[in-house]
């Protein structure tokens, strides 16, 4: 069975073999990933280079799955309502200066639905 | 003393599983919600034990890509912890293979991230100490995470359509991301990365998202080149 067909079914539930096809996939290479460093005691650091690319990981990977989520709206596939915006702008601003997970997810929600009950 | 630097790292560690145990709801509500049932949800959990990557894999299967794409996506957003795994190895010097094994399926940004901080506050600490303290926090991280997801797992296809849960994946993913932004490269490789993202976004499902990816890895390096001159 296709990814497809168990995307069109998700509300009754996915595929077997294919949920349990990700989750033994990724849970393999997720461990492989957090051995990797581990398994290699002794054999050094990684290369300068890798080592260079591998920080910027985390700041090039994630905003790249964010933009798209917020910027359209799924269920029109237009450009989404401003309220999205504003919300995920202030969960940036305020993680980013608390340095902490969960206020920014109280704030981001919160601004979310104060402003889309303000009617903006 | 292991079981004393155990302690030290669970007491160390309890504050931010505030933060954990809402995260795993989102997750499990979400995960529930997208079609798989609560014992598939708890087995990804159990086996992949990495939330931002468990949220881009469930994604993309809600979006009815193919399984190689999720798991690909879910790969990517874990490359991070290849960089903690070579970092936190340097400092256990001599440790057993077993014990390897065994720690690098409990390291997560949390165990790692206070475990490094522990380090340099105490660094005559022997490899005793510091793999107590390391599964102390390692510990209570899981305990949230796994009863986070249970719990939203167990009650999410209930919550109300007007929660808009829907916007807790880029809100959380946010979270995630912005204590990490730290430099002047950073933010510049993250705009890159969040403009190519949305230039791409004609792209296969998944594609478009490597492409980014690369562009921000790119757009950082070469950040950090100019401004070092």
């Amino acid at each position: 069975m296709s990814g497809a067909e168990a995307g069109a079914e998700a509300a009754q539930g996915m595929d077997g073999g294919y949920v349990w096809t990700v989750i033994l996939g990724l849970g393999l290479v997720t461990y492989l990933i957090r051995f990797s460093g581990l398994g290699l005691l002794g054999a050094g650091a990684p290369p300068p280079w890798l080592a260079r690319a591998l920080a910027y990981v985390p700041t090039a990977v994630l905003p790249a799955i964010i933009a798209p989520l917020v910027a359209f709206d799924r269920a029109t596939g237009g450009v989404a309502a401003p309220h999205a915006f504003i919300a995920a702008g202030l969960a940036l601003a305020v993680g980013a200066w608390l340095r902490s997970l969960l206020p920014a997810i109280l704030a981001g929600m919160a601004a979310f639905h104060l402003l889309r009950f303000a009617g903006l | 003393m292991f079981l004393k630097a155990f302690w030290r790292g669970a007491l160390a560690g309890a504050p931010a599983q505030l933060a954990t145990f809402p995260f795993g709801l989102i997750f499990g509500a979400l995960s529930v919600q997208a079609g798989l049932d609560v014992g598939q949800t708890m087995a990804m959990t159990v086996v992949v034990i990495a939330g931002a990557s468990q949220l881009a894999a469930l994604q993309l299967m809600a979006d009815g890509a193919p399984a190689w794409l999720a798991v690909a996506t879910g790969a990517v957003v874990n490359l991070r912890m290849a960089m903690y795994s070579a970092h936190i190895a340097q400092k256990w010097p001599g440790a057993p293979l077993a014990t390897r094994a065994l720690a690098a399926y409990t390291l997560h940004d949390q165990s790692y991230a206070f475990s490094i901080r522990r380090y340099a506050e105490a660094p005559d600490e022997g490899l005793t100490d510091r793999f107590g303290f390391y599964f102390g926090v390692a510990l209570v991280c899981i305990v949230a995470w796994l009863a986070g997801c249970l719990t939203g797992a167990l009650f999410g296809a209930r919550l109300p359509e007007a929660w808009a849960l829907e916007f807790a994946v880029p809100i959380t993913f946010i979270a995630v991301f912005a204590p990490m932004l730290r430099t002047a490269p950073q933010a510049i490789s993250a705009m890159a990365s969040a403009g190519g993202a949305l230039a791409f976004a004609f792209l296969p499902l998944g594609l478009g998202l490597m492409a980014a990816a690369a562009l921000g890895i790119a757009a950082g390096l070469l950040a950090e080149r100019a401004l070092a001159r």
